[in-house]
């Protein structure tokens, strides 16, 4: 069973104060910290679990800045037995259809797959919509807010959907696409041996490049002890530019504001028996209350 | 240009059980107001099986056309056979506008039809309005565009998006926060029945057991809420907000945090996570009045806040601000508002 989880680094969105917010309404991105998409660590969860129970491997990819790399060593820590980090300039400003795009074409050069595995929703933008849309691109089926995996067997799954209320029980050939639920599992933390050996661990961009000669140096020092880590472009993936980023991206964001309390008639009650009371007729009055 | 020939604004029919989800009909509500702005037809999509009764309820909610396309495969909702019968659809009609419910249906159908028909989609959108857009890139003006605004960044910032060059223009939108137009009897339109197509490879995912319960509580539906925060301190003291919602004949709801809590159940969760509502009454007790907790109950149409700090940001939302301990206040409202209804009766 090889596995492919999609995980992306995202913005700590519940650490967004006010300071975090520029002057504009946009979001000082840099302000925040960069986390591994909370229900991304339960697709890399799962993915380790099923390759516990019947062998095989994870390989764990993310589009991103080359910072990106961080989470890429954190699924290592985790278990994972490959990491791949997809990054160009030219991927900037993709919007869910781009980003699928660019995916989906990184993991058709993968020989084999038996499962492409996504969180269910990055925190960043809550679209749930790259999951679907990288399914659609590979044509192969997809299963989206999975939460337990029943059996696996050669080209085979079962496996639990949640359904709000209830759930639903599918079968699906494979290769196929899955989107996991945030609370489908408690991902297990990174193990202290592997972050000793894969500490180091670097993809080519992460490496300063001042002299190009002892950039070759280092990244070909790294590649023989295991530490380099994958890293593909626009070329190396074949894709044409106009189909990527931001040209390949129909939505536009046309405008940003910041979210602002409605001002409106307000009135203080005193918390007192004649104050209550009279706010009570009022909206009796008014036919807000019956 | 004859009617026939006009542009269209579709609407993904989402139903359950023979019954039209109300987003759906919230959507044909929306989808009306703008069709007549902008002088297009009103459609919607109905897939399924032995669905044809759904059809005039929809042309009586306001849809001008009907596409009905009917199989035994297509009974139960499966991503790929409805995918592969909406995008034959679209592309031999063009519609310029395409909604669906932000349900984990229309979230899992959505996009795989949007990348299908290489078409752009903004998930979860809170309103939807027309207007035109310049982009300061190509310097090229778009007249009556469909402008897609939602919250991102956690709730924290709002986004307005657009599609310029790609049709249809495509986007989920949440439940509960388009109004509903009264049904019109007898309101006419047309049924057009298409073929679906299915292949055998749509039918790779197959359901073998399936079990939907209904939703205990339905804040969507009621009129009257009264939501409790952390500060209602506990899961014993929740019995005062229940008690003030059995009084007004109301429904409770909470704030995430006081469900983390474990005070409540997350089928209460008013928010960006939660359920949108928008009741006649909204009394939130407790609750300090987060950016994710306002954007589910802005829009109701009155809101009472009860909060012993005065700088809560809840009071911004208020039309009544109570400063006070909610253990005091919650019992005077409650036996005050029976004292009135007494008072009334006897009249
Ligand atoms: C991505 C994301 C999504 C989220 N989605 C949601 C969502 O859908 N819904 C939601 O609600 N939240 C959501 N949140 C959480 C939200 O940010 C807040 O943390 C939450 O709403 C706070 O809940 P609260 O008001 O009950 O608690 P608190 O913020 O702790 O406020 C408690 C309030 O009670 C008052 N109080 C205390 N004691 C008393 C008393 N005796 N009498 C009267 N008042 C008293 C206090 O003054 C205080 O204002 C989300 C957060 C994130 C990051
Ligand atoms: N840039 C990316 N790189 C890798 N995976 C991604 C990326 N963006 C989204 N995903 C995957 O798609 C899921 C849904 O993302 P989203 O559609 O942005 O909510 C995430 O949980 C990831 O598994």
């Amino acid at each position: 069973m090889d596995s492919i989880v999609l995980a992306k680094q995202v913005p700590d969105t519940k650490a967004v104060t006010a300071d975090a917010m520029k002057e504009d309404g946009t979001v000082n991105r840099a302000a925040l910290p960069a986390i591994f998409n909370p229900d991304d660590l339960n697709a890399l969860e799962l993915a380790l679990r099923i390759k516990d129970r019947y062998g095989g491997t994870v390989t764990i990819m993310t589009m991103g800045p080359p910072r990106a790399s961080e989470i890429l060593r954190e699924a290592l820590y985790r278990g994972a037995d490959r990491a791949i980090l997809l990054a160009d300039k030219r991927f900037a400003a993709s919007d869910t259809l781009a980003t699928s795009l660019t995916l989906s074409a990184a993991i058709r050069k993968l020989e084999r797959f038996d499962l492409v595995i996504c969180g269910r929703q990055a925190i960043d933008g809550d679209t749930a919509q790259v999951g679907p849309q990288t399914a659609e691109k590979l044509s192969i089926p997809q299963v989206t807010y999975v939460d337990t995996v029943i059996w696996i067997e050669e080209g085979r799954m079962a496996v639990r959907r949640a359904l709000d209320p209830g759930y639903e029980i599918v079968e699906s050939s494979l290769p196929a696409l899955i989107t996991v639920m945030g609370d489908s599992n408690h991902p297990r933390p990174p193990s202290a041996k592997r972050m000793m050996w894969l500490k180091k661990a670097r993809s080519p961009s992460e490496i300063k490049r001042e002299d190009p000669q002892a950039w070759e140096t280092v990244c070909s020092d790294l590649a023989e002890r295991d530490l380099l880590v994958e890293e593909w472009n626009i070329d190396s993936i074949g894709l044409n530019p106009d189909v990527c980023g931001q040209s390949g991206s129909p939505t536009i964001v046309k405008k940003i504001e910041s979210v602002v309390l409605k001002g409106g008639e307000f009135r203080l009650i005193p918390p007192t028996e004649t104050g209550i009371t009279s706010l009570i007729e009022e909206l009796m009055k008014d036919h807000t209350l019956d | 240009m004859d009617g026939s020939s006009k542009k269209e604004i579709w609407i993904f029919v989402q139903h359950d059980d023979g019954e039209i989800s109300e987003v759906s009909l919230e959507l044909l509500g929306k989808g009306r107001e703008m069709a007549d702005e902008l002088g297009y037809k009103l459609a919607a999509t109905l897939i399924g099986h032995d669905v044809k009764d759904l059809a005039r309820p929809l042309i009586e909610h306001g849809a001008d056309t009907v596409y009905l396309a009917q199989d035994a495969s297509l009974a139960t909702y499966r991503t790929l056979p409805y995918a592969r019968t909406i995008c034959d659809l679209a592309r031999s009609m063009n519609p310029e506008i395409f909604l669906f419910g932000a349900t984990p249906v229309g979230r899992d159908l959505a996009p795989r039809v949007a990348s299908s028909l290489r078409c752009g989609l903004t998930a979860d959108c809170t309103d939807l309005r027309i207007g035109d857009y310049t982009s300061p890139v190509k310097k090229k003006r778009y007249e009556n565009l469909l402008l897609q605004i939602r919250p991102a960044f956690g709730g924290n910032i709002i986004a307005t998006i657009v599609n310029p060059e790609t049709r249809p223009q495509m986007a989920t939108v949440r439940e509960g926060v388009m109004v509903m137009r009264k049904r019109e009897p007898g309101r006419k339109g047309n049924i057009v029945e298409t073929p679906a197509r299915t292949e055998a490879s749509d039918l790779a995912v197959e359901i073998m057991e399936r079990r939907t319960g209904s939703r205990t509580i339905n804040l969507r539906k009621a009129k009257v809420i009264v939501s409790g925060g952390v500060g209602v301190g506990s899961k014993e003291n929740f019995d005062l907000v229940f008690q003030l919602a059995d009084a007004l004949g109301g429904t409770v709801g909470a704030s995430r945090s006081a469900v983390d809590s474990g005070f409540i159940g997350k089928e209460h969760q008013v928010g960006q996570t939660g359920t949108t509502v928008r009741p006649k009454l909204y009394i939130a007790c407790g609750i300090s009045g987060a950016v994710q907790h306002r954007a589910g109950m802005s829009e109701s149409m009155k809101i009472i806040a009860i909060n012993s700090d005065p700088e809560a940001p809840i009071f911004g939302v208020a039309h009544y601000g109570i400063v006070g301990n909610l253990h005091e206040v919650i019992p005077k409202l409650i036996k005050s508002y029976k004292e009135r209804t007494r008072i009334q009766n006897g009249k």
